[in-house]
């Protein structure tokens, strides 16, 4: 059995997530890296993207997160992440009817204000779209 | 018997609002728990943040950090988080977080500070109005969500964030209820901006890691800091749910038993009462048969 890492991915309303992997790669905000047994100690940001968990060769599981910060050090990762959805549970037709009432509600919008807030969910939805693309 | 029916109504009464007051408490009982599960699970992330960034401060080094850790150079202006809850009913939590607050704006004002208040949870507002309506910026309503979220706190930072860019304060604290025990809520004021970091102890920096730092420690910085304080804003609210229910709790435990002790002292009077109306109607039948 390889050397494992440890990773903990907390949102701040709770622990998602703490086990054990071979490989972890995170979407850093410089380029994607990936994280095995007895890397070197680091502090990155994330951008929006997909964590991928690999066992051997094969990518075992894909979580979304929407940006947020990752700590390596001692094998062991701590990713901080407001939002973290596993990308299995995103449907593909469901997200897309959300981005089309989404931008009709961008459209619809009467202030600056809601018309700010729906962009903003909009574009959220897309950067979920592209990740399971 | 005017009297025994008076005092029978008054059993009654104080017999409904032992009811009510006893359903309180365990309703304000099964909030808690639920209340303290969110504390808990919100640890975590808490804590780990306040981690990253001791490291990431003490990386720093001198170096000139950004404005959200080091402040604008001067205390002059002062915003203050006031975050109470959305219901009375609760002992003294409400009056005793905005009354903290007060002594301290009291203090601000008397040092010739300007202070400008931002109420979060009606009660707070409600009793900070009469003094300092003219300093009350806003108020926040949290009634609607029935949970705090994440959610809820965001807009609240994003606010002070956008004013302190605005450049409208340079030293923000948040006024909450730190949740101990049921029986023990301490009113807590933090310091939000600039950050408070607390120093690393000596095994921290024992322990010290050298991190990588990528992209570099002030561009992390500046993303990390803004986020820190949404999440203790955050914090701040889940410990005031939980401070405020188990107030609540103990508060109407007091009540319950309150109500138990006066329904014993009534139940003795009145039956005192009836015992003497008794007597004088035998006394009275008594001295008619007599006088026959």
């Amino acid at each position: 059995m390889a050397d494992m890492v440890t990773m903990d991915l907390v949102s701040p309303e709770k622990l998602l997530l703490s086990d054990a992997f071979e490989m972890v790669v995170v979407p850093g905000s410089e380029g994607d890296f990936a994280v095995m047994a007895g890397h070197t100690p680091i502090t990155s940001s994330l951008r929006p993207g997909v964590i991928s968990i690999y066992e051997g060769d094969t990518e075992k599981d894909r979580i979304f997160v929407n940006g947020g910060f990752v700590q390596v050090a001692d094998d062991k990762i701590t990713v901080l992440a407001e939002e973290a959805v596993h990308v299995a549970d995103l449907e593909r037709s469901n997200l897309e009817q959300r981005i089309k009432d989404a931008s009709e509600d961008v459209e619809d919008a009467k202030d600056d204000e809601t018309r700010r807030k729906a962009q903003e969910s909009k574009d959220h939805l897309e950067q979920l779209l592209e990740a399971l693309g | 018997m005017a009297n025994l029916k008076e005092l029978k109504n008054r059993i009654t009464s104080v017999t409904s609002t032992q009811k009510i007051t006893k359903a309180m408490k365990m309703v304000a009982a099964a909030k808690l728990r639920h209340a303290e599960e969110a504390a808990n699970a919100a640890r975590p992330y808490a804590e780990r943040m306040e981690a990253m960034m001791v490291s990431l401060a003490s990386g720093l080094e001198g170096r000139e950090g950004p404005r959200l850790l080091q402040g604008k150079g001067s205390d002059q202006r002062h915003l203050l988080i006031v975050a109470t809850g959305e219901r009375g009913l609760c002992g003294g939590f409400n009056s005793s977080i905005a009354k903290a607050a007060a002594q301290r704006a009291e203090k601000l004002i008397a040092a010739g500070k300007d202070v400008k208040i931002l109420c979060v949870g009606k009660k707070g507002r409600d009793a900070l109005k009469r003094k300092y309506s003219k300093l009350i910026i806003d108020f926040v309503d949290l009634s609607g969500s029935k949970r705090i979220g994440f959610g809820d706190a965001q807009p609240i930072a994003q606010r002070a964030l956008a004013m302190f860019e605005n450049d409208e304060f340079d030293v923000c604290s948040i006024f909450y209820a730190k949740f101990v025990s049921v029986l023990t809520q301490e009113v807590t004021e933090q310091q939000l901006i600039p950050a408070s970091i607390p120093e690393a102890s000596d095994e921290d920096a024992e322990n010290e890691v050298d991190y990588d730092y990528e992209p570099e420690e002030e561009e992390i910085l500046a993303d990390l800091l803004p986020r820190n304080i949404s999440v203790q804003v955050y914090k701040a609210l889940l410990e005031n749910s939980a401070s405020e229910q188990g107030a609540r709790m103990s508060a109407m435990d007091n009540a319950t038993r309150n109500a138990g002790e006066m329904i014993d002292k009534l139940t003795l009077q009145y039956n005192r009462e009836r015992q003497a109306a008794i007597t004088s109607e035998l006394i009275e039948i008594i001295s008619g048969a007599e006088a026959l």
